[in-house]
């Protein structure tokens, strides 16, 4: 009998070796006359785990992992294609508790299906959202979503329902989706798991976002580093259209819904919105005055809803199952779940979906276990490059828009990059300027001046030049660069500066006989 | 009567018409297929990176003419964003993460390693002319670093010895796909 198998094909397995065990899994099973079916799927998100391997039993799926090629001949020797013991065993997949203790609301097919399988995708609900609102009036659409509580989850946190209700209220004639999938905030990569393991769901989610706003036409903004998101991405398109999911007629609603995917080019600010618009129009990458909102005057001057992967990825199961389901979870202002993404030196980094409330303690310990180094954390940065370093003492600070803003930080698209106790905070201040000054579109001047100022500030705090000065002077011109910036790459740029600042002011002195010697 | 100097009147040729033909017609195969598009640029940029590998700057006025947007706008979106190059890449090019997720697990000390091993700076090609290296501000590897990609393979937790048997393994010869990718 013919034993399936799933190995994923998502990006952080491929980089961990997956292909290599794919093809030394069906090698061995072939040169045991082992009749066995590999289906490539997306990543769970338990990266420390991959690649991992899921047998289907008779007791549901089980998991091995890390598996490397030369796991293999032992894997077999083990039965492990009936779920035998093994050092690599992990049981039940769905039971291992980092997985079992989520609530993935907007990523449960993720590594459960075949991402390019739209039976598949059927199978695990998929579509029913869109079958849902199909019949719904347009204003209808757009209150349940209104109602789910969903703000956007690129990291303004902008209620999405509101958004959609200004384009959908707008007159043109032609109307725009926008998905900004430019993810560049470093230790942020949910959106790229989503579109490498359930790509049906963003594009159901668009769909849904036509309709509820009128608009005949969408865009979806890849960053050009994701080429695995591409090549899912495109194939996914192909298919929708090739099925009558997309194209001018959707599901023979008699409704039209055309998708294109368009390719970035490396530039972070091409994830500010306006930017985004620039860049798909033909443009330098360079920032847009608002007003006038591009909910009003946004691609090619045509009204336009712009939003991330996973807010327009999260709208189908708000169809399918009801505003007040998803409503249901979450805390304070912030309902729903957030998909939060553990990185940078993290025992057990991955994906961790999770109502909104949960603290960043329990991330960082229960789920993350600590360090991967197994020093102590010393530093967190939540919310990508912009975000502040918060130290310890912050940890207890609830996964939420509000709390996050009132602690000084910002929740951002739910990154977390932890540090141990061997960071410099001083190096990492001036990285944030010197990122600033590569990044800048260079429209206003606080940005573009102000961070190359900024890293020669800092390297004049650090050597001790007059450092009581270059303190004022650095936190003068974050004041400057917070307030005068147009978007925010310059305006939040201070954050992790002052912070570091602030919560390490340690890593930026000088021993104080060279700071009275040089004053 | 004394010889003179004949004043030669320069005859307008057709932009691009002095190209080798590869450039000429990796150009004109990217407008073509990529015309109809509302905001054509850089599907078409995309187009002729991935086939040469670079946008030879000599290649603009083409693109211009084709699109009827001046030399300035062109140059202004080709050295704005930072993945499309103008000068010629080595047969492979590596693009190193230095964002913060990999600085947390050592994306300094690799980058210093990367650079050393190859001889070069950043943006940088080897003296052997197989690998340029180029800085990447996030590979979404982030759990997994430090990452870098070759082409299109994404490699994680990597380490300064693991970066030395990638260069030796890698071939040579240009896969299909060899320095055009991500």
């Amino acid at each position: 009998m013919s034993v399936t198998l799933y190995i994923p094909r998502e990006a952080t397995a491929l980089s961990l070796g997956a292909h290599a065990v794919a093809r030394a899994l069906s090698d061995e099973a072939a040169r045991r006359k082992q009749s066995v079916q590999v289906v490539r799927t997306g990543s769970r998100g338990l990266f420390w785990l991959e690649p991992l391997v899921e047998v289907q039993t008779g007791d549901g799926r089980i998991a091995y992992g890390p598996v490397q090629a030369a796991d293999i001949p032992g894997l077999f020797a083990a039965d492990f294609l009936n779920g035998g013991k093994h050092a690599l065993n992990l049981g039940p997949v769905e039971s291992i508790p980092y997985l079992k203790n989520q609530e993935r609301l907007t990523c449960g097919r993720l590594g459960v299906i075949d991402p390019l399988s739209l039976d598949d995708f059927r199978a695990h609900g998929g579509y029913e959202g869109l079958e849902n609102a199909l019949p719904m009036e347009p204003a209808a659409i757009v209150k349940a979503v209104t109602d789910s509580g969903l703000r956007g989850r690129g990291g303004a946190a902008f209620p999405t329902g509101i958004k959609w209700k200004t384009v959908h209220d707008a007159q043109g004639a032609q109307k725009y989706i926008v998905c900004n999938a430019d993810e560049g905030d470093s230790g942020t990569f949910s959106d790229r798991l989503l579109m490498e393991g359930d790509p049906f769901c963003l594009i159901e989610g668009m769909t849904i976002a036509g309709l509820a706003v009128g608009a005949t036409r969408g865009y979806i903004y890849l960053r050009c580093e994701y080429p695995h998101a591409h090549d899912t991405m495109t194939q996914a398109i192909a298919s929708a259209y090739a099925s009558g999911y997309l194209g001018v007629d959707v599901m023979g609603s008699g409704r039209a819904f055309d998708l294109q995917l368009r390719l970035g080019a490396g530039a972070y600010i091409c994830g500010e919105e306006t930017s985004l618009l620039e860049s798909l129009e033909g443009r330098r990458g360079q920032i847009r005055f608002k007003p006038p909102l591009p909910a009003l005057k946004g691609l090619f001057g045509c009204p336009t809803v712009v939003n991330n992967v996973i807010s327009f990825a999260s709208v189908p199961i708000i169809l399918q199952r009801g505003a007040q389901f998803y409503r249901d979870y979450g805390m304070g202002r912030s309902r729903g779940s957030l998909p939060i993404q553990l990185a940078g030196n993290i025992a057990r980094g991955g994906l961790v979906e999770r109502a909104f409330g949960v603290s960043l303690r329990e991330l960082l310990y229960d789920y993350g276990g600590g360090t991967r180094s197994g020093r102590p954390i010393r530093a967190v940065q939540v919310g990508g490059p912009l975000g502040a370093y918060w130290p310890e003492s912050k940890f207890d600070t609830p996964l939420d828009y509000e709390a996050f803003a009132a602690g000084g930080g910002m929740l951002g698209h739910g990154g977390i990059v932890v540090f141990d106790d061997t960071v410099d905070m001083a190096a990492q201040a001036r990285y944030a300027m010197e990122f600033c000054a590569i990044e800048s579109c260079g429209k206003c001047t606080p940005c573009r001046i102000g961070s190359t100022r900024g890293v020669e500030v800092i390297d004049r705090l650090v050597a001790g030049d007059r450092a009581a000065m270059q303190q004022t002077l650095l936190r003068d011109l974050c004041d400057t660069m917070l307030n005068g910036s147009l978007c925010a790459l310059g305006g939040l740029t201070p954050y992790p500066v002052l912070s570091a600042l602030d919560y390490f002011p340690e890593d930026f002195s000088k021993p104080a006989a060279l700071e009275a010697a040089t004053s | 009567m004394s010889a003179r100097k004949r004043v030669m009147i320069p005859v307008r040729v057709e932009p691009g018409a002095d190209l080798p033909a590869a450039e000429r017609s990796a150009v004109l195969d990217a407008v073509n297929r990529n015309r109809a598009l509302e905001g054509a640029l850089l599907p078409i940029l995309h187009a002729i990176q991935d086939r040469l590998g670079w946008i030879p700057p000599r290649t603009l006025p083409l693109i211009a003419y084709e699109l009827n947007l001046s030399r300035a706008e062109v140059h202004g979106v080709v050295s704005f964003y930072h993945y499309f190059r103008q000068h010629e890449p080595g047969k492979h090019v590596i693009y190193l993460c230095r964002a913060e997720a990999c600085q947390a697990v050592g994306a300094v000390g690799l980058e210093a390693h990367a650079k050393r091993a190859l001889g070069v700076e950043f943006h940088g090609t080897s003296g052997d002319g197989r690998y340029t290296l180029e800085p990447v501000y996030c590979l979404g590897n982030c759990a997994s670093g430090p990452s870098l990609m070759i082409d299109r393979e994404l490699h994680g937790r990597m380490t300064p010895q693991r970066f030395d048997e990638l260069i030796s393994a890698t071939p040579a010869a240009a896969t299909p796909a060899g320095g055009t990718a991500p």
